[in-house]
């Protein structure tokens, strides 16, 4: 069966709620009849299976964030959502300082089984509804952090996170979604797949190859990899031969997947698709630096969005966020001076 | 309040601008809601359409150097604050004409310089910030009111209970105008809220509290003038309620199957526009030809708002580091 990821996440979802009683979600305009299941139409229709477990709310980002941090305290294991991943930030101490932490404070004696739902991605709405905010997040200890850019990883690792004890933050992206109808975007890249009909998991913590390579890895999430991919199918024919590396998990880091692979290659490139300031090619560079700095036959390169918010102007965004060609650029020039 | 004294004490000229504001904004939204389904205007947009009493009635109200403060949906307050229809267009085309330049887009039209922020699209977003506004009027001593539009929805975000709070204890010169239009996106009111009107908050807060017919121009302007001539006068802020309804989607295609027919049917038959043309016919304020050629007008002026937002330049690349800080460069 070949499913999109809002319709990949919807089955999971459907599927983890049916095999356990304690799975719930809340968010807002989840499950109206007549509405949209959430702002890409994860949850449609989920509401007409498991109505006392689809939590419409109020426009409450706080709240929806601590009814999940409070019933998760009480053994259950909530999924919630916000419509944009930049209202997280309107739940910031929910999810920052209580979600995080309240197991560590606790001494090891609590345990947060929350699943958070955060879609991300510059898709023409200004800089309010646009932010990638994945380093804002590898920044914070206590939570785990998931960003599936295919409907298979979607799936495999929406069910690890309902089943894990420990909070996780699945970032999804606008342009990958696949939603339908009246929500359907423009702009859209598929990231659908063949999904087996087996309860399979994908587990947290474990990236892949997404394509082999020689010359360069690059290495990058959600939409960035698949512009990477088309990026890495423009070099071959120009004799530049790259693997591409899909963390799938953003913390913890599968990095011996990527040690491998920067070893083999001596070359690494993180393309992101937030501002370079800060970001996740930081962390993963240095990290690369610091385990094998003997392999590295080039600077540790970035590609990543400017360091400013995201501009609304169409001409603008297009050179905001890193199109395939301009990852495809970089990577010339490192071949070229390394 | 009487229609007829109403309309005697605004006058006819002030009345046509009310009519003509309305106007311009119901034939805008019309407009871009055609282009966006054709497909030739960038982004997303939210829609005013039914509620353009609330705007032009608050905004009526108001002196030229106070301020108003919008949300996601912010093209008829843009309007009725008398921001020219061409920045907006250049804005939801991302042009250098647009009023912030191309770089906000739909959801933040707006301009300081004209007496309008830059709309937030953060819901519940602009309440705390026009608290802020207001405690400057307040200290300073300057004779402004500072203006929030928001939602039923945004009344349940905790920034409305922090701003409205503080906003009442420090008695600053601010207006909270909750347009409740009963949904919040698809969430009904009712499923939301244990409370029938979002007015009634305010003696949470030991601030005044008001509600007037948001489809009654006539009615909104009397409530926001009352409320805004008290906050002037130093006697503190009202949240003042507007009960209305969205006679188009919550944003681009949405085809509101979460309303009832009834409903629906029912908001339409209270359409704002009729419903004060029928009210300045009938006081002779202004006759059917009048009217037809204000539309004629208005309609001329929005095709030419579209013309020029297309046609203008789009911005250049720099533009993109440019505008961040005031005294720094952005580091590439
Ligand atoms: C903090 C935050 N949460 C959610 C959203 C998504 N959102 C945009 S508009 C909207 C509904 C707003 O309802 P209301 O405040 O009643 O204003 P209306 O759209 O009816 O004018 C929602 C949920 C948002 N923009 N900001
Ligand atoms: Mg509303």
């Amino acid at each position: 069966m070949r499913l999109g990821i809002a319709e990949a996440l919807r089955k999971a979802i459907h599927g983890e709620m049916a095999n356990d009683e304690n799975v719930f979600c809340i968010g807002e305009d989840i499950g109206i009849p007549g509405g949209y299941g959430g702002a890409f139409t994860v949850t449609l229709g989920l509401e007409k299976d498991f109505r006392e477990r689809i939590i419409d709310t109020p426009i409450s980002e706080i709240g929806i964030f601590g009814a999940a941090c409070g019933a998760a305290l009480m053994g259950m294991r909530p999924i919630a959502d916000v419509q944009y991943g930049d209202f997280l930030l309107c739940a910031m101490d929910q999810v920052v300082d209580q979600i995080a932490k309240l197991r560590y404070m606790s001494g090891g004696k609590l345990k947060m089984p929350v699943v958070m739902r955060a879609p991300v991605g510059v898709t023409g709405r200004g800089a309010q509804h646009a932010q990638c905010l994945e380093p804002y997040f590898m920044s914070c200890p206590g939570i785990k952090i998931v960003a599936p850019a295919t409907a298979y990883d979607a799936m495999g690792l929406l069910r690890s996170a309902v089943r894990d004890d420990d909070p996780v933050l699945m970032f999804e992206h606008k342009l990958l979604y696949g939603s339908k109808g009246i929500r359907a975007e423009s702009g859209t890249v598929d990231a659908s797949s063949e999904i087996p009909e087996e309860d399979y998991t994908v587990p947290i913590g474990k990236g892949i190859v997404r394509r082999e390579g020689e010359d360069v890895t690059i290495i990058a999430s959600l939409l960035m990899m698949h512009f990477s991919l088309q990026a890495a199918e423009m070099l071959e024919g120009e004799g530049i031969s790259c693997e591409v590396i899909d963390p799938r998990t953003l913390w913890p880091l599968d990095l011996d997947l990527i040690l491998q692979s920067v070893r083999k290659t001596g070359r690494v490139m993180i393309v992101e698709e937030s501002p370079k300031q800060g970001g996740v090619g930081a962390e993963i560079g240095v990290q690369v630096c610091e385990h094998i700095p003997d392999y590295l036959l080039a600077p540790v390169t970035r590609v990543a969005a400017p360091n400013t918010p995201a501009p609304f102007s169409p001409a603008l965004e297009k050179l905001y966020v890193p199109q395939p060609e301009r990852i495809a650029d970089r990577v010339r020039a490192m071949m070229e001076e390394y | 309040m009487k229609h007829n004294e109403m309309m005697k004490s605004l006058g006819k000229e002030a009345l046509e601008g009310m009519l003509r504001r309305m106007l311009e904004i119901r034939q805008f939204e019309e407009k871009i809601r055609f282009l966006f389904l054709e497909g030739k205007m960038p982004g997303t947009v939210h829609q005013y359409i039914g509620m353009e009493a609330c705007a032009v009635g608050v905004c009526t109200a108001l002196e030229e150097d106070d301020v108003i403060a919008s949300t996601h949906r912010p093209h008829g307050h843009a309007i009725a604050r008398g921001i020219s229809m061409d920045s907006i267009m250049g804005e939801l085309y991302g042009k250098t004409t647009g009023c912030c330049g191309g770089k906000g887009g739909s959801m933040h039209v707006g301009d300081l310089s004209k007496g309008m922020l830059p709309a937030i699209a953060i819901v519940g977003g602009n309440l705390p910030i026009v608290m802020g506004m207001g405690l400057a009027f307040k200290i300073r001593k300057e004779p402004r009111v500072a203006v929030s539009f928001f939602g039923d929805g945004a009344s349940n975000e905790g920034a409305f209970h922090e701003a409205l709070n503080m906003a009442s204890v420090y008695g600053v010169p601010a207006l909270f105008v909750c347009e409740n239009n009963r949904y919040g996106a698809s969430t009904s009111v009712k499923r939301v809220m244990r409370i029938e009107h979002v007015a009634d908050r305010a003696a949470a807060y030991g601030m005044r509290g008001d509600r007037a017919d948001g489809m009654d121009v006539l009615d909104v302007y009397a409530h926001a003038r009352e409320a805004v001539s008290l906050a002037r006068k130093g006697e503190g802020p009202t949240l003042l309620e507007l009960e209305t309804f969205r006679l188009c989607g919550h944003s681009r295609r949405d085809p509101n199957n979460y309303m009832t027919q009834e409903e629906k049917e029912h908001w339409q038959k209270r359409d704002p526009i009729p419903f004060f043309e029928k009210l300045l016919r009938e006081g002779k304020y202004m006759t059917e030809k009048e009217i037809a050629d204000l539309k004629e007008a208005v309609e001329l002026s929005v095709v030419q708002a579209i013309e020029s937002g297309q046609q203008s330049p789009e911005p250049d690349p720099e533009v993109l580091f440019e505008g961040l800080y005031v005294n720094m460069e952005v580091p590439r």
